[in-house]
């Protein structure tokens, strides 16, 4: 059974895209078909992610206005096999994703693929609304900023109201709790939330946390998701987030500060 | 106290976003949660009253609030001065309903 995924937060600039890319090549790297669809009508930049902005022919709403086929528009992955990705069009307005388009793209995809990555646009609109009504999992990329915690706050009260599997009474989505650009460091000091107070506000389960990583900016600049750096922190974190998310037991790491010295552990020292 | 008192050095800022997040979720939850009559119900209850004291709409607000694990439905009335000594009247609250 093909299962599709949200990536999505409400508030905008959090790490969707960021997060979209990686845990569908971390799909694909495990041997699953997978397809990362751009639902970020006129602002797309998943292709600059993956580094396919120059291959872009057609795109979703040419699909969905069947001015192409799907197989057109689907973007192969040239380092990964199995990865597929289909870009959003830069040009039509928001309004191009019509439930009944959407819908059949996502059939037609259901027929060959494992999964299906959603990387939603920023905000409780149209086009955040369509990447997450058809979903049956939703990660929910959060920052440890309270405007950030509140949208996704507000976007778990809209996964669990206005999406297709709650309309169809089936059971809701499943919700994974993703924070993103965590600094140990900065909540050892005070200076930011931690993981648990994140949880305990938000209380749906932690799938996994992904460090403030200079690493994501070097992937971005060179169109690699940051998962294919599986040497920088980041990279890892992901890595250990896909694991998770099909059933491994992986402990968290990356969410207690850097140890500095054995003396500073055990003298008490900082 | 100055202004820079709110800056307050001993209290670690992530502590007071902790505070400030739990407050302001539990205040989104209850308005999402809000039942839909309300509007309705302050149209009707300003209507009634307008038989007896001049008000208006503003003078008239119904809130719902959540206190431990019973809600509590508000209904503030602003009189004008002349046809009442006190300012405002709080009528008492409606026993708890079930969420
Ligand atoms: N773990 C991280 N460490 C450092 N920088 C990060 C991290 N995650 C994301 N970023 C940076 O944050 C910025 C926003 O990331 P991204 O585009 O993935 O967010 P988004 O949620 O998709 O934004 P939008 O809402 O505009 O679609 C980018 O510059 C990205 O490089
Ligand atoms: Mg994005």
């Amino acid at each position: 059974m093909t299962k599709i995924i949200v990536v999505t937060s409400g508030k905008g600039g959090v790490g969707k895209t960021t997060t979209s890319a990686a845990f569908a090549m971390g799909l694909a790297l495990e041997g699953y078909k997978t397809a990362v669809i751009d639902f970020d009508v006129g602002l797309r930049n998943l292709d600059l992610v993956m580094g396919c902005e120059r291959r872009v022919v057609y795109d979703f709403v040419n699909v969905i206005n069947k001015e192409a086929r799907l197989n057109q528009a689907l973007i192969r992955d040239k380092r990964t096999e199995n990865l597929y990705i289909l870009p959003a069009s830069q040009t039509k307005d928001k309004e191009s994703l019509t439930m009944e388009g959407v819908e059949g793209v996502l059939e037609e995809l259901k027929a060959s693929f494992d999964y299906i990555v959603c990387d939603s646009p920023a905000g409780i609109e149209h086009g955040a609304f369509m990447a997450m009504y058809f979903a049956d999992e939703a990660l929910v990329v959060t920052n440890p900023e309270i405007s950030s915690v509140r949208d996704s706050d507000r976007i778990l009260g809209l996964l669990a109201s206005k999406t297709k599997r709650v309309v169809e009474n089936r059971t809701p989505v499943k919700e994974h709790l993703l924070l993103t650009r965590y600094s140990p460091e900065r909540v050892l000091k005070g200076e930011m939330l931690s993981v648990k107070d994140i949880q305990e506000i938000l209380s749906i389960p932690l799938l996994g946390v992904i460090p403030e990583s200079e690493a994501v900016l070097t992937a971005s600049n060179q169109g690699v998701p940051v998962i294919a750096n599986s040497s920088s922190e980041a990279g890892m974190a992901y890595h250990d987030c896909v694991a998770r998310f099909l059933g491994e037991d992986v402990e968290m790491r990356f969410i207690d500060p850097k140890k500095k010295s054995i003396f500073s552990k055990f003298f008490g020292g900082n | 106290m100055g202004l820079f008192d709110y800056f307050n050095a001993n209290r670690k800022s992530a502590e007071v976003a902790k505070e400030r997040l739990s407050i302001l979720i539990a205040r989104d939850k209850i308005q999402r949660n809000r039942p839909s009559f309300l509007p309705q119900l302050q149209d009707e209850l300003l209507a009634v009253i307008k038989k007896y004291v001049d008000i208006s709409q503003d003078d008239i607000s119904i809130t719902l609030d959540r206190d431990a694990d019973c809600e509590i439905l508000e209904l503030n009335i602003a009189l004008p001065e002349r046809a009442c000594q006190r300012e405002e009247k709080s009528a008492e609250p409606e026993p708890p309903r079930e969420p």
